[in-house]
C-alpha cells in the first residue's frame, strides 16, 4: 500500500515510528514488557573455574554496559563454568602482557579472560579481548570485534562465544537471537506478543502484538524472517515477517487450519498445515515465490508439526494414524511414504532437529508427565531431558547442545533450556504475564 | 516537536497498555505492529481494525438452544450425555431457518503438543458440524474453526480447568458476510 502523502510528511513519519520504535525496543524503560529474568536450574558437578576480569571502558561510548558482566553472565548461564566474583579479584588487568599468571592459578582459575573496549574510526567501538590458560600460561585466544556501539552487547556476547569453544569445544551460541510469544491477561481478554529478543532475553523487540492467538514463530535461516501463526482474522493463517522492518505477508489463509510453518533450510520454502474445509489436517510445502503448493501427507489422520532435516530433503512430522501422536519421517518427492521414527510410548509429538541432522527433539509422555526427549536418529535412543509435567515446543540452538522449550512453573508459563547431555538448564521467566513457543534463531551469518 | 510528544505518549499508551489500571479495551484495533519504518502499512493495519465481535449475533435463546457449548472428554472427539441433545436443538434450528448461519469453534485442554491440538480441536468441531449435518443443517450453514489450546475458557492446569476446555463453542453469525465453507484454493 503506497501512501500518497507528500515526501515530506512521509519523512517525518518515518523519523516519528523510528523513534517511536526505538522508544519500544528498550525493554529496561518499559517494565510492561515481558522483561525475561534468568534463573540457573542447573549446571555441572565440575565446572571450569574462570576469571572475567573487568575489561577498561570506553566512556560515553560504550553506553555504560559492562562488557566483561555480560561475558561473566553467559558463561556462568551455561551451568559450565564457575567465575571469579568481581570482589575476589587478586587484581585487574586488562592486556595479557599486564596478567601476573601466579595470581590467578593460586586463587584457583583455570582461565583468565581480559580485555579493552576502544573507540576506533567511524564512531565504532572495538572489543579486544585474551583468553589465557593460566597452568600452560598459553594465550589460547585473543580477538578483535568492531561494531557500532548499539551492537556492544552483541560484542560481548561474541566473546563469550569463542571463550566457551575453545575451552570445551563446542562452538557457542551466545550471539544468538530467540523468539517468542508473551500472552497478557485472564482468558478470554488476553494480549498476545510475539517478541524477538538476545539468547539471554536481552533486546527484546515487538515483532507483534495481536488480541488474537500468535502461535508457533519460525526463523529463517538467514535469521532476517520470522513466519508465524496469527488467528487476527478469528481464523488461523500464516504469515511471514522481515523482523527488521515489520514488513509482513500473508502467505496462507486457506480454507480450515493454517499451522505449523517451518522454513526450509534453504530459505526457500515453507512446509506448513493445511486442514481444508474438511478439516483433516496434513503436510505441504510451499514454494514462497512461486506459491507452489506440494501435498507431502494425505491421511485421515492428523498430520502436523513438520520439521526439516538439513538437508531439505526429508520432513519429521506428527502423525496420530497409528492412533496417538507418533513421529514419522517422509522424504518430500512424490510417492515417498512416511517412515514411523518413535516407538516409545504412546505420545511422541513436535520434532524438531539438531543442525547435524543426528538428534530429534520432541515432546513425549514420560509417565503421565509431558517432558522433553532428544532422539539419536542413527540408533533410536531416547534420553527424557525435561523434568516438568507439562514441557512443550522443544527448539534446538543452532549448536545443537540445547533446548530451549516451553515449561511451567507452579500455575505460571515460563520458557526453560536444558542442554542434551541433561546437565545444565536455565528458566527465563516474565515479569508480568506468561511466555511460551520458543524459537531459537540461526548463528549470525 | 509536538508530533514527537504525542508519539512518544502513544507509545508509552501502548507500553502500559498491560498494567492492570489501564486494561487494554476491547475494540476496532486488534493489532499494533512496530519496527515500521518507512512502510505506511503498519499504522494502516493498526486502524484495520479486526472483525472482532462484529460477525456474531446472539442468536436463539429458547430453551436448549441457549445452550453454546458442548464437551469433551480427554482426547476424544465424541459427542455424548449433554452435548448429544445440545446438538439436537441447534441442528433443528438451523434446519428451520436456512438463512442462518454458525461457526463452530473446536477447542482441547492445554496438555501435550500446541499444533497437535490445533488438529484436536479441529476434529471436535468437525465431529458436531457431522452430526448438525446428519440432523437437518446444511453445508453452507457450518463452519468450523479450530483453536487448539490458544483460548482456554478457564485457566488453571487440572482437571477442573481442563474439562472445561475440552469444547466446541457453537457460535451464531450476523446475518450477511461471507458463507459459510469456502473452497480452498490448491
Amino acid at each position: 500500500m503506497r501512501s500518497n502523502k507528500s515526501i515530506a510528511h512521509r519523512a517525518i513519519r518515518h523519523r516519528l515510528l523510528e523513534i517511536a520504535g526505538a522508544i519500544l525496543a528498550l525493554g529496561a524503560v518499559l517494565p510492561a514488557w515481558a522483561q525475561l529474568r534468568i534463573e540457573i536450574t542447573s549446571g555441572v558437578s565440575d565446572p571450569v573455574p574462570i576469571a572475567v576480569v573487568p575489561f577498561s571502558r570506553a566512556v560515553p561510548a560504550d553506553g555504560g554496559l559492562d562488557v566483561a558482566q555480560v561475558v561473566q553472565h553467559d558463561l556462568e548461564g551455561s551451568g559450565r563454568f564457575r567465575a571469579r566474583q568481581r570482589g575476589q579479584m587478586p587484581a585487574t588487568p586488562t592486556q595479557a602482557s599486564a596478567v601476573v599468571l601466579a595470581d590467578w592459578k593460586n586463587a584457583g582459575d583455570d582461565y583468565i579472560v581480559v580485555g579493552r573496549v576502544v573507540p576506533v574510526e567511524g564512531g565504532n567501538l572495538a572489543v579486544d579481548f585474551d583468553l589465557l590458560n593460566t597452568l600452560t600460561g598459553q594465550r589460547v585466544a585473543g580477538q578483535r570485534f568492531v561494531g557500532t556501539p548499539s551492537a556492544l552487547r552483541n560484542a560481548a556476547h561474541r566473546v563469550s562465544d569463542v571463550v566457551y569453544e575453545k575451552i570445551l569445544g563446542i562452538r557457542g551460541a551466545f550471539a544468538t537471537r530467540i523468539a517468542y510469544v508473551a500472552v497478557d491477561g485472564q482468558p478470554p481478554a488476553q494480549k498476545f506478543q510475539l517478541i524477538v529478543a538476545d539468547a539471554d532475553g536481552e533486546n527484546q523487540r515487538l515483532v507483534l502484538e495481536s488480541r488474537y492467538p500468535l502461535m508457533s514463530p519460525s526463523w529463517s535461516p538467514d535469521g532476517q524472517w520470522l513466519a508465524y501463526v496469527s488467528f487476527e482474522n478469528k481464523k488461523s493463517a500464516v504469515y511471514v515477517q522481515f523482523v527488521r522492518t515489520g514488513e509482513r505477508r500473508q502467505v496462507s489463509a486457506r480454507a480450515g487450519i493454517n499451522g505449523a510453518p517451518v522454513w526450509s533450510p534453504d530459505g526457500k520454502k515453507l512446509a506448513l498445515t493445511l486442514g481444508g474445509s474438511n478439516g483433516n489436517p496434513d503436510i505441504y510445502v510451499l514454494e514462497l515465490q512461486t506459491q507452489t503448493l506440494t501435498r507431502i501427507t494425505d491421511d485421515p489422520a492428523i498430520d502436523t508439526e513438520a520439521a526439516w532435516a538439513p538437508d531439505g530433503k526429508t520432513l519429521f512430522f506428527t502423525s496420530d494414524r497409528a492412533g496417538g501422536p507418533q513421529i514419522y519421517r517422509i522424504g518430500v518427492n512424490p510417492g515417498d511414504r512416511p517412515k514411523r521414527i518413535t516407538f516409545g510410548g504412546n505420545y511422541n509429538a513436535r520434532p524438531r532437529v539438531s543442525a547435524d541432522g543426528t538428534q530429534l527433539a520432541m515432546v513425549t509422555l514420560d509417565n503421565g508427565n509431558y517432558r522433553i526427549a532428544v532422539q539419536e536418529l542413527s540408533s533410536g535412543t531416547v534420553r527424557v531431558l525435561s523434568k516438568g509435567h507439562l514441557d512443550e515446543s522443544p527448539s534446538f540452538a543452532p549448536n545443537g547442545a540445547t533446548l530451549i522449550y516451553a515449561e511451567r512453573e507452579g500455575n505460571r508459563a515460563v520458557l526453560g533450556t536444558v542442554s542434551v547431555d541433561g546437565l545444565t538448564g536455565l528458566r527465563l521467566k516474565s515479569e508480568q504475564g506468561e511466555v511460551r513457543d520458543p524459537a531459537w534463531g540461526p548463528f549470525a551469518q | 516537536m509536538r508530533k514527537i510528544l504525542i508519539i512518544l505518549m502513544a507509545a508509552m499508551a501502548l507500553s502500559s497498555a498491560g498494567c492492570k489500571s489501564n486494561k487494554p479495551k476491547p475494540g476496532p484495533s486488534s493489532q499494533t505492529e512496530v519496527g515500521n519504518a518507512a512502510d505506511t502499512s503498519g499504522a494502516d493495519a493498526a486502524n484495520a481494525g479486526s472483525v472482532g465481535s462484529d460477525d456474531e449475533a446472539a442468536g436463539p435463546q429458547a430453551g436448549l438452544l441457549a445452550k453454546r457449548i458442548i464437551y469433551f472428554d480427554f482426547d476424544s472427539s465424541d459427542i455424548k450425555g449433554d452435548g448429544t441433545d445440545i446438538v439436537a436443538a441447534h441442528a433443528k434450528y438451523l434446519a428451520s431457518h436456512a438463512g442462518t448461519r454458525v461457526r463452530l469453534e473446536g477447542n482441547t485442554d492445554a496438555r501435550g503438543s500446541r499444533e497437535y491440538n490445533i488438529g484436536l480441536g479441529e476434529r471436535r468441531a468437525q465431529a458436531v458440524r457431522r452430526a448438525l449435518l446428519l440432523q437437518g443443517a446444511t453445508e453452507s450453514q457450518l463452519a468450523t474453526v479450530s483453536y487448539g489450546a490458544e483460548r482456554p475458557a478457564v485457566a488453571g492446569n487440572d482437571e477442573p480447568a481442563w474439562s472445561k476446555n475440552r469444547r466446541v463453542e457453537i457460535v451464531y453469525l450476523a446475518p450477511g458476510g461471507q458463507p459459510a465453507v469456502v473452497q480452498p484454493q490448491r
